[in-house]
């Protein structure tokens, strides 16, 4: 059962925290001056949004419950499993950020997932 | 004609100009990405690491230069992956930032002599097949639909 509940947490809070990091950025807009002074001034702009500091902690439950995972199951299961995030991903940002997935794209995600599960088993 | 020309052309190179940043920040987020993992790697290798023990540990990880050097490269990655995610779609940069587990494989084989397996170069070339098929489409692929996300 442990197992299964801290690959849920892992995957679900990944997911979360991808999406919400990348509605965070998009909040902010296209970044073209990579200056010292004006990404600085973007790290301060993006510690005050709710998306991304929201985000980056649901990365960070992310992390810790992989982490927690990898105490109680193998390597090659850990890993191969959370890669099925990837197409848990690519589906909510079609629903959520309204992306347009063409199908290059699922068929890169399904590519990239079925690669990660053959690379780690 | 001369501004119809100006209309048309202003898009288009906008939006080449985007896919070349993105193939730059793309190359950046996986190199980053691979060679920090790797130098975390190397540097955690000698070391007598047990996780529940002292919090001391953690603190004189950093004494090794290996990991210092491998946590500022994870650092880049992770400025890389925002900047990416800041003109382009989650689901574009996601399957291609993958392309670091084929280069892991492959320093893994080249400076540590690992033994790669036949399935796990049927897994390096799904990925790899996956990667070119997303790079080839636009990074943000979006229509000008609203999000759903608060």
């Amino acid at each position: 059962m442990t197992p299964w509940l801290l690959l849920l947490i892992s995957v679900l809070s990944g997911t979360a925290g991808d999406l919400l990091t990348a509605k965070g950025m998009r909040d902010h807009g296209e970044i073209d001056d990579f200056r010292p002074g004006a990404v600085l001034r973007v790290a301060r702009w993006l510690a005050h949004n709710l998306h991304m500091v929201t985000g980056i902690l649901a990365q960070a439950v992310s992390f810790f419950s992989f982490v927690a995972l990898l105490g109680v199951a193998e390597l090659s299961f850990a890993v191969p499993a959370t890669a099925l995030g990837n197409v848990v991903k690519t589906l909510f940002a079609k629903m959520f950020l309204r992306e347009h997935v063409c199908w290059r794209r699922w068929a890169g995600a399904l590519l990239v997932t079925v690669g990660v599960i053959l690379v780690s088993i | 004609m001369a501004a119809s020309t100006l209309t048309l052309d202003r898009p288009a190179a906008k939006s080449s100009a985007r896919e070349w940043k993105s193939h730059i920040f793309v190359s950046l987020a996986v190199i980053a990405n691979t060679l920090g993992n790797f130098l975390l790697s190397v540097g955690m290798r000698p070391m007598d690491f047990q996780p529940w023990g002292s919090p001391l540990q953690y603190l004189r990880i950093f004494a090794n230069p290996w990991i210092d050097v491998g946590v500022v490269l994870l650092l880049v990655w992770f400025a890389a992956q925002l900047s990416l995610l800041s003109w382009a779609d989650l689901s574009y940069v996601l399957p291609i930032t993958a392309a670091s587990y084929v280069l892991t494989a492959v320093l893994g084989k080249v400076f540590l002599h690992e033994f790669i397996s036949l399935s796990r170069w049927f897994g390096i070339l799904a990925i790899s097949m996956g990667v070119l098929l997303v790079i080839g489409t636009s990074p943000r692929a979006r229509l000008g639909a609203r999000e759903i996300l608060p």
